[in-house]
């Protein structure tokens, strides 16, 4: 019991006295600041669109979002059928994308051949680089000759499900084609958010699940899948934002109308993107630009929500802690 | 009873079940093969039988459809009867998911023979040397006239947004991977949600702003680009600064040089080949983008290269137009050939960023480094 142990003082981390220079305080203000730009950036982009807006809303009022005819000039424009085109033409696209992006996803992750991981995984991201402008022509051109015949058969053996019903026998430039098109140009972009959540899943409890006499399609039931359920929502969430988003390549595919019509194989639709990318040049600026600025408003304002959600979902989700997407 | 699994499998020749063997969940071994090959053949048999002899309503895509699903319940059994239904069922899934990967590949390969076999009729040397002038109309043949000018007004508006979105990119990717804090949170919410402004969006705000001031030029069209272009920078040359192991920093800081040297000198440096890549997979998504620069570059039919005064074509946009605005068919080849020229840069953009990032994860880092910053992060 010697005295000089006990007297002695526990062992604290001694400060290190952080002064930052003036060349590194800058350096800090400005980083953040280029990250704060991209905050300012969206904030000027809603003020702006709601300052060119202005004029049709007070043209239009509560009107705007309730009415389906688009004649600005006329005196009333309205954004209702072309936001509920926008949600079928995305809905059709996501109905058709999920499944091929999950079931791709699950191959990639769990089921190839380390020889083929990496052509395959050069294919999607191919897909996902090329121009939506590509898949728009090769929709019109080559797609929509070949998808009649579906579209065809769909209205003649499945028309007592009220969305496959038709009046005639117009197939072609409908929302049903440019949906099968927007899905073909988003499978890319879902399968590569859920391969990467897929791929975090827990080696442990994977391992852990075969050990017990599972095959690898029970170990992907029990573990993969529950585990990867954020990222298959987020996922697909994302892939619904950038549907809707989606301009050029429907405008080329679809024949504009503004009914809104849940028969999907029938000629005619529209969405906000493809009536502003088809308006544009001949809008007057009187009425035409304010009303095609409170449709871009509308579907910014949609696609922001959608987006940040699937942005939110992926993050939150335990698999999809450090996924990006 | 503890005998090597080697051993006991040595010892029976001829196993009655192929199931009594260990073996490993992802192993394929020649009976397998023979089992995948036997189920197609009797599926495409039955199929046949079906289509050709009972019910002679033969079209292609319904005999495949038919075929695929009587390959799938005929493998099932064959499975089930050699190894039992546990593997049946991963051997189906395996045959499902694998179908889907391949349903991927066949759009890749149709969109690109589809698009040269329209395109290359109309491409000559001409394409890339003349413009739209002197009133070349729908009856004027095909291979009349270039792209001259949208392949500069291209050039300029990619290149100009370049020089706007790289290094506010770069910088933004720097505040969310070394600085970080309170803000990191939010303002990679916020890169996501830019993400996802649809680019006819950012075409008229850049109208709104811009446009209706200054007029439609080139440069507008850049400064929509830029918004499209700017959060794909960040999140991939974030991706790539995330990978510079910590290890380089804390030496750096710890020899007492400063934070925006350690960056400059360091981090940086380390990760070139990965920043590199984010350029160009930024300019790949750039160079196609259509929806942005109609309410700003316009299109026209004249060389203008200036891109600060005046209405610029853009080679998505001459494509574009074309399209849209005549059903002629010499007209349309025009178009078509312009969208091969813009696929094949794509392409060959595509490949770069592959053969530059390819490097990315074999950053030359001394094996020590690597270990103890692997190490510190657990």
């Amino acid at each position: 019991m010697s005295t000089a142990a006990e007297t002695v003082y526990p062992d604290t981390p001694r400060g290190v006295p952080a002064s930052r220079t003036r060349a590194d305080r800058t350096f800090r203000v400005v980083a953040t600041a280029a990250g704060l730009a991209t905050l300012v950036i969206l904030g000027l982009i809603g003020l702006f669109l709601l300052i060119r807006a202005v004029p049709t809303f007070h043209q239009n009022g509560w009107h705007f979002f309730t009415t389906t005819e688009w004649n600005p000039d006329g005196g009333h424009a309205g954004v209702l059928a072309l936001l509920v085109g926008t949600i079928e033409v995305a809905l059709i696209a996501l109905v058709l994308a999920v499944p091929v992006a999950v079931l791709t996803a699950l191959y990639l992750t769990e089921y190839v051949s380390p020889r083929l991981r990496r052509p395959l995984t050069t294919v999607l991201d191919l897909l996902a680089a090329l121009p939506s402008l590509i898949y728009g022509l090769w929709g019109f051109f080559f797609l929509q000759p070949h998808l009649l015949g579906v579209s065809a058969w769909l209205a003649s053996h499945l028309d007592f499900l009220p969305i496959f019903k038709t009046s005639g026998a117009f197939f072609a430039a409908s929302p049903f084609i440019a949906g099968v098109l927007v899905g073909l140009m988003l499978t890319p972009t879902a399968t590569s958010v859920m391969r990467e959540v897929f791929a975090q899943a827990p080696p442990g409890e994977k391992e852990a699940a075969m050990a017990l006499g599972g095959s690898r399609w029970r170990m992907i039931r029990a573990v993969v899948l529950p585990f990867g359920r954020g990222g298959i929502v987020g996922g697909s969430m994302l892939a619904l934002g950038r549907a809707m988003g989606e301009s050029v390549s429907i405008a080329l595919v679809i024949s504009s109308n503004f009914f809104i019509s849940a028969h999907i194989l029938q000629t005619g639709g529209n969405t906000i993107g493809a009536h502003i990318a088809n308006r544009f040049g001949d809008a007057s600026a009187a009425y035409g630009l304010p009303a095609l600025m409170g449709a871009a408003l509308v579907l910014f304002v949609v696609t922001l929500l959608v987006n940040t959600g699937a942005s939110l979902i992926v993050r939150r989700s335990r698999s999809g802690a450090g996924v990006e997407i | 009873m503890v005998t090597d699994v080697r051993d006991r499998a040595a010892a029976r020749p001829q196993p009655a079940f192929a199931a009594d063997v260990p073996m490993r969940p992802a192993s394929f071994r020649l009976g397998d093969t023979g089992a995948l090959a036997g189920s197609a053949a009797a599926a495409i048999a039955m199929s046949w039988l079906i289509y050709f002899r009972l019910a002679p309503t033969a079209s292609i895509p319904w005999f495949a459809i038919t075929a695929f699903v009587l390959f799938l319940g005929v493998y099932w059994f064959v499975v089930r009867e050699l190894d039992g239904p546990v593997l049946a069922g991963d051997r189906v899934m395996t045959a499902v998911t694998a179908s889907a990967a391949l349903a991927m590949v066949v759009p890749l390969m149709l969109i690109l023979g589809y698009v040269v076999k329209q395109g290359y009729h109309a491409l000559t040397w001409h394409f890339f040397t003349d413009t739209q002038e002197f009133s070349i109309g729908p009856l004027a043949p095909a291979t009349a006239g270039g792209a001259a000018h949208a392949i500069v007004g291209t050039l300029e508006q990619v290149g100009l947004a370049v020089v706007m979105s790289v290094p506010l990119g770069f910088m933004c990717a720097i505040f969310l991977n070394e600085i970080g804090g309170r803000l990191g949170r939010p303002v990679r919410v916020f890169v996501d949600a830019m993400r996802g402004v649809p680019t006819i969006v950012a075409g008229l705000f850049v109208y709104a702003v811009w446009v209706s001031q200054f007029g439609f030029s080139g440069f507008a069209a850049s400064l929509a680009i830029s918004i499209s272009m700017l959060p794909i920078v960040t999140r991939t040359s974030e991706e790539v600064l995330r990978l510079v192991p910590d290890g380089l920093r804390e030496a750096s800081l710890a020899l007492g040089i400063s934070e925006w040297r350690t960056v400059w000198g360091v981090v940086l440096p380390t990760a070139r080949s990965g920043l590199i890549t984010s350029v160009i997979l930024g300019v790949a998504r750039a160079v196609g983008e259509t929806a942005p620069l109609i309410a700003t570059a316009f299109g026209s039919a004249l060389m203008n290269s200036d891109p600060f005064h005046g209405p610029q074509a853009a080679l998505p946009l001459f494509i574009f137009k074309l399209i849209t605005q005549s059903p002629s068919p010499n007209v349309q080849q025009r178009a078509w050939a312009g969208a091969l020229v813009l696929m094949l840069v794509v392409l060959a953009l595509f490949t770069l960023a592959r053969l530059v990032g390819g490097r990315t994860r074999s950053v030359r880092v001394p094996r020590a480094v690597q270990d103890a910053s692997s190490r510190g992060d657990r």
